[in-house]
């Protein structure tokens, strides 16, 4: 291979597939790792001084909800002392004051919350978890007074979308200084909700202008990350900023992706921690290499001046709308199939209050010990 | 920056030295900002006690250059760092 391949920057570690929420737009696989496919913390602890020694500077502790994960606390530890910037995604479901004064101390650099939206009735009913607000809020209380840095995310769809301008006070009455603003992307089992989550052309320009509005009132107050609406956009995503070039993620069950989403592509196949070196699979794998660089590329990005800015867009959005991982991403104004994708988002838009499938009990939602 | 700000890396922020790319990165919050030795030379400086008067005299000193031209300098780039979060002014 004559290119040269640079290290990655972050990991994604799902540490777990179980979770006490069951979000209709959940980004795990339809066909989720069980409990005792699970690695133990050694494993996890090692894969961490792999990711180091490769180059990984930023680690996503992410699942599932990572606080179902008896061993968290030592997981963070193991984490900062291989010299991670160690982060935690959660929705906080699970963690108890003790706990969080226990992942302080272990070093938890930062925390980034999950908000399924801005009061108990919308964020419980998107959750699919009566009382899970108000626990949210009892924990944001905590985080506060230990100090601990805190992103917050706002998954934004059609029928919380007009709850953006209450998210964005929240944000800094929590003290947050960051918050991203993260409209769904239909992965796993969102592709089974687009009907209920979808948001109309209209919502999707409205959010548009409230964050480039918020972005110059709150400069230096709340710095806002967005991720717009991208079926209804004119060019894709430059998803996970080009296959196999920053990120990788690790699965409950150690199989290493490119990205989250990447098993629903049937053609790959992943290898695993507890099989070969993490560096081996980075930058010698199959699956890795199969979409990295821009070799790979078909008509019409092979040609295109934006081909090195976006890559093509999503893989998986690829497999999952037009059945072809290697296709451009329908997004694409330049894809035959751009039409076709805007006409399909409006109808999933305009489906009235079609109700959510909820995900059927995400793993047994243990709590941690206590 | 004014001459009597002190600016600080907030909890979350910090340098680090990156072993394989042979360099140093300020590490926040999801992101990594590769440093040069410009910017490192400034951030080693920023100790939260300091003002930035104090930190562009020392810089002075050490590097044997005009105060005004770092303080110029080194305004912007702790400015823009300040912008996304990643530095607190007391």
């Amino acid at each position: 291979m004559a290119r040269t391949v640079a290290p990655p920057i972050a990991m994604l570690a799902e540490l777990t597939h179980r979770c006490p929420l069951s979000c209709p737009y959940c980004s795990n696989p339809v066909e989720m790792a069980k409990l005792d496919s699970e690695m133990d913390t050694n494993t996890w602890a090692r894969v961490f001084e792999e990711a180091a020694a490769l180059g990984v500077l930023q680690l996503h502790l992410s699942g599932g909800e990572p606080a179902a994960r008896r061993d968290l606390v030592d997981l963070v530890r193991a984490a900062r002392e291989a010299g991670l910037y160690t982060n935690l995604i959660t929705s906080a479901i699970g963690l108890t004051e003790r706990r969080l004064n226990e992942l302080d101390a272990a070093g938890l650099d930062h925390i980034q919350l999950s908000l399924q939206g801005t009061n108990a009735a919308m964020a419980d009913t998107v959750g699919g978890y009566r009382g899970g607000f108000d626990r949210k809020m009892k924990a944001v209380e905590w985080i506060k007074q230990i100090g601990l840095p805190l992103t917050l995310n706002f998954v934004l769809h059609r029928r919380n979308a007009h709850q953006l301008p209450r998210a964005l006070e929240m944000a800094q009455e929590m003290g947050a200084r960051r918050i991203e603003v993260a409209t769904v992307q239909f992965h796993g089992w969102a592709l089974k909700n687009r009907d209920a989550l979808m948001p109309t052309r209209e919502q999707a320009q409205l959010v548009t202008q409230q964050v480039a509005k918020a972005r110059n009132t709150l400069k230096g107050t709340l710095v806002i990350d967005y991720v717009p609406a991208d079926y209804h956009e004119d060019y894709p995503k430059r998803c996970m900023g080009g296959w196999g070039s920053s990120g990788l993620n690790v699965t409950p069950d150690g199989q290493v992706l490119p990205c989250h989403a990447a098993q629903t592509i049937p053609h790959l196949t992943f290898e695993r921690v507890q099989q070969k070196p993490l560096a081996d699979i980075w930058y010698h794998s199959a699956a890795f290499n199969a979409y990295r660089g821009t070799d790979w590329m078909p008509e019409p990005c092979q040609s295109c001046d934006r081909k090195t800015i976006d890559f093509g867009g999503c893989r998986c959005q690829a497999m999952a709308l037009v059945g072809d991982a290697g296709a451009t991403d329908p997004v694409c104004i330049k894809s035959p199939h751009h039409r076709a994708l805007q006409d399909r988002a409006n109808r999933h838009a305009t489906s009235g209050d079609a109700p959510f499938v909820y995900r059927d009990a995400p793993g047994a939602a243990t709590e941690p010990a206590e | 920056m004014l001459a009597q700000e002190v600016p600080t890396l907030p909890r979350g922020v910090r340098l680090h030295y990156d072993k394989v790319r042979e360099n140093w990165v300020l590490l926040a919050p999801e992101r990594a900002v590769t440093l040069d030795q410009i910017g490192h030379a400034i951030l080693t400086e920023v100790d939260g006690k300091r003002n930035f008067g104090q930190i562009t005299a020392a810089l002075s000193e050490k590097y044997k250059a005009p105060q005004d031209q770092i303080a110029e300098d080194s305004s912007g780039f702790l400015d823009a760092l300040r912008a996304r979060r990643f530095l607190d002014v007391m």
